[in-house]
């Protein structure tokens, strides 16, 4: 009788398994599909802005013979520093083009042809005089930057194929710039002005120096702030306060801060910290303070999570030997806690360092040329130089956002390769 | 003896006779501790103690005493509140909030409980070894150094390797880590870590050490091993033992509590609580009828 019974259990075992077996390769697929279009989407993300911000990284160069005769710089053969530093380069440049392009008579023509440089360039070659007074008086053939539009069409960004209407470089540029490549006039270089310059209207001196700065001055005084804070409060929370209503409404509120939206740390910023303390408008410092105070909560949670996770017998063997409870914190539950805590507050750092809403709100979001030398000076952030590039027409920004997304990703995958090494360092320890 | 513990813990308890009503026994409002709880050369002694967690309570009026230089041990089924009674002597039960203690506890006369007993003090003269090995995630040398370094005991570096190798030798560890004191002790056996954690307590020379449950994560090799070392330490401290296994109770202490649902049963001599319990409960227990 039982044999029978056990007999027909384990046909009916065995009848359910193919179909449990099924469910489960099928759940497996389910898993691999949604791994693959995670990875999809995000190679697809990364590919259109590598392929948009490589670009970035090269700058066009046109070799033009200046001639620097006093006379056309209109100073005098023995010129003062002073009167080197006001010369005429324009007027210098202007002609040397109009020297190497004899045809061009039209005034509009002869605006185009100004359009191959960029307007940056009369201060380079200014630049290049005040370090060598010898050039004047003499032609040289010297290298000044191309304009965005003409360096995007050398980059090959834009071609001649479109109609004219539909690009910025017109058909006689196009045929100026055809030529002077040919002539061996033209050169790509590595831009180094994106990294050394801030913020500018031409496309092809703009740079994120000061956003790197600002950046950097920013994430400084989130740190100085929010980590201290964040993890002594986690501390005190976790091992010292009663648990009371109090706390409990304490820990909902930590938990709720961590949910709202950061423009609205933005506005408080703006009128406890600007409006009403009165600290400088666009500084690292206001920004800093700011988002600290975003990522106070994720700092809190996570290093209460981590020093929850820290064994209760490693708190007893401290407790027992006669630690105080200080002592049993500060010698043996936080250094067992410290990855989790680092790991926590670098990720809290990375947010932060992808914030710009609430930036947007105390002016951070300014128009800076020169990078900032403390926290209190007037600074812009990566983030918000990405969104202010995003929004400028020109097509050499394009690329320039690209390139700034690129860095800012670069330093965010660096933040985490850090909190990585930081684990590891510690839990081997 | 042994045996019979065995088969009722695997084979279930059917085919062993009940005792009549457990529960009437321990409940009746008369109860008294059977036996002598009091010891006329006390350490520590404890007076109508009463331990609530909330509202429920953990251990009912239990008194007595530990006398010096004894073993005794404290045997129950599991929940009767012997490891309870056991924290209440170093006051380990402080870090639960929920936890309150009732009655009067001293240790060679002064109040544990009173206000102006320090904590640190306490538990520096009343060291505890636990259940399961907690070793610090650090080296062998920190684990026993932390101890004596916090309260200031060595005035340098000599001293200090001097009492971190005598702990060592006392916990019979010292020739089997001399020559990785720098390795973590994390890394030693299960039996190696529990002495090590002996020696870390003995380190910072405590006149009594609880012992809840020390051996119960370890094997029958390493469990001989600390029992030796228990039978050697009773020279020099006053130990009070939790223990399972009724095998060791018997082996190592001089004296045996019995505890029953918060409640102390029956104390006496090892020897005649193993032999001639007077407690029917006991009697039970050490039967094997529960447990």
């Amino acid at each position: 009788m039982s044999k029978q019974s056990s007999s027909r259990a384990s046909a009916a075992i065995r009848a359910s398994l193919k179909k449990r077996y099924a469910r489960e390769r099928r759940f497996q697929w389910y898993g691999r599909l949604a791994v693959l279009i995670g990875f999809v989407f995000l190679f697809i993300l990364l590919a259109d802005i590598v392929s948009k911000g490589t670009p970035a990284f090269t700058q066009h160069y046109i070799r033009v013979s200046v001639e620097l005769e006093p006379d056309v710089l209109g100073i005098e053969r023995d010129a003062t520093r002073d009167q080197i530093f006001n010369a005429n380069y324009l007027g210098a440049i202007r002609a040397s083009l109009r020297a190497m392009f004899p045809d061009v008579t039209g005034r509009k023509e002869k605006q185009q042809l100004y359009r191959l440089l960029s307007i940056g360039a009369e201060y380079n070659l200014r630049d290049m005089v005040l370090k060598n007074p010898g050039l004047i008086g003499h032609t040289s053939e010297i290298w000044l930057r191309a304009h965005a539009e003409a360096g995007s069409y050398l980059k090959g960004q834009v071609t001649a194929d479109l109609p004219e209407s539909d690009r910025k470089v017109k058909d006689m540029q196009v045929a100026w710039l055809d030529q002077l490549r040919a002539q061996g006039r033209t050169e790509s270089r590595f831009n180094t002005t994106f990294f050394t310059q801030g913020d500018s209207r031409e496309p092809e001196m703009a740079g994120i120096r000061v956003a790197l700065y600002g950046s950097f001055f920013t994430l400084l005084v989130t740190f100085a702030i929010a980590f201290p804070i964040g993890v002594s409060a986690a501390v005190y929370l976790e091992e010292f306060a009663p648990r009371n209503r109090l706390t409990d409404l304490i820990e909902i509120n930590i938990n709720n801060l961590a949910a709202v939206p950061s423009i609205v740390f933005g506005l408080l910023g703006l009128a406890v910290f600007i409006n009403f303390f009165e600290l400088p408008r666009s500084a690292p410092l206001v920004g800093g303070i700011v988002l600290s105070l975003m990522t106070l909560p994720t700092i809190i949670i996570t290093s209460r999570a981590a020093i929850q996770a820290v064994s209760p017998s490693i708190r007893q063997a401290a407790l027992g030997v006669g630690a105080s409870r200080l002592q049993t914190v500060t010698h043996h539950v936080l250094p067992v806690a410290m990855p989790g805590i680092l790991t926590g507050s670098i990720i809290g750092m990375a947010q932060a360092l992808g914030e710009s809403a609430p930036l947007l709100m105390i002016g951070m979001v300014a128009f800076i040329m020169d990078a900032p030398a403390g926290v209190t000076d007037p600074s812009t952030v990566l983030p918000v130089q990405i969104f202010l590039w995003a929004d400028s027409p020109e097509r050499g920004f394009t690329e320039k956002t690209s390139a700034a997304i690129m860095v800012l990703m670069g330093f965010l995958i660096l933040m985490n390769g850090l909190a990585v090494y930081l684990r590891r360092h510690f839990e081997k320890k | 003896m042994m045996e019979r513990v065995q088969q009722t813990d695997t084979a279930g308890i059917g085919d062993v006779k009940r005792p009549l009503d457990i529960r009437e026994h321990v409940e009746r409002a008369d109860y008294q501790t059977i036996g002598e709880p009091f010891s006329g050369d006390a350490k520590m002694t404890a007076r109508n103690v009463n331990v609530y967690y909330d509202e429920k309570q953990a251990i009912t009026n239990v008194s007595l005493d530990i006398g010096r230089n004894e073993v005794i041990a404290m045997i129950g089924p599991s929940g009767c509140g012997k490891s309870t009674f056991l924290r209440t002597l170093n006051r380990m039960n402080d870090i639960i909030p929920a936890c309150r203690v009732e009655g009067e506890f001293a240790l060679d006369g002064e109040d544990i409980y009173g206000a102006d007993q320090d904590t640190v003090l306490l538990r520096a003269r009343v060291g505890m070894v636990f259940q399961k090995p907690n070793p610090f995630p650090k080296s062998i040398y920190e684990n026993v150094a932390y101890g004596p370094r916090i309260h200031g005991l060595a005035h340098n570096k000599a001293e200090l390797d001097e009492i971190v190798e005598d702990s060592l030798r006392r916990a019979s560890l010292f020739n089997e880590v001399k020559d990785q004191l720098d390795k973590p002790g994390t890394g030693l056996s299960g039996g190696q870590q529990q002495r090590l954690c002996i020696a870390r307590a003995i380190a910072v020379s405590p006149e009594v050490i609880l012992m809840d449950e020390p051996c119960s994560a370890l094997d029958p090799i390493a469990t001989a091993r600390i029992e030796e070392l228990i039978d050697e330490l009773r020279e020099n401290y006053t130990i009070a033992i939790v223990t399972h296994s009724m095998q060791q109770a018997a082996r190592v202490s001089q004296r045996t509590a019995y505890f029953h649902m918060g409640k102390l049963i029956e104390v006496g001599e090892t020897k005649q609580i193993f032999t001639m319990p007077k407690h029917e409960l006991t009697e039970n227990y050490i039967t094997g009828r529960f447990g």
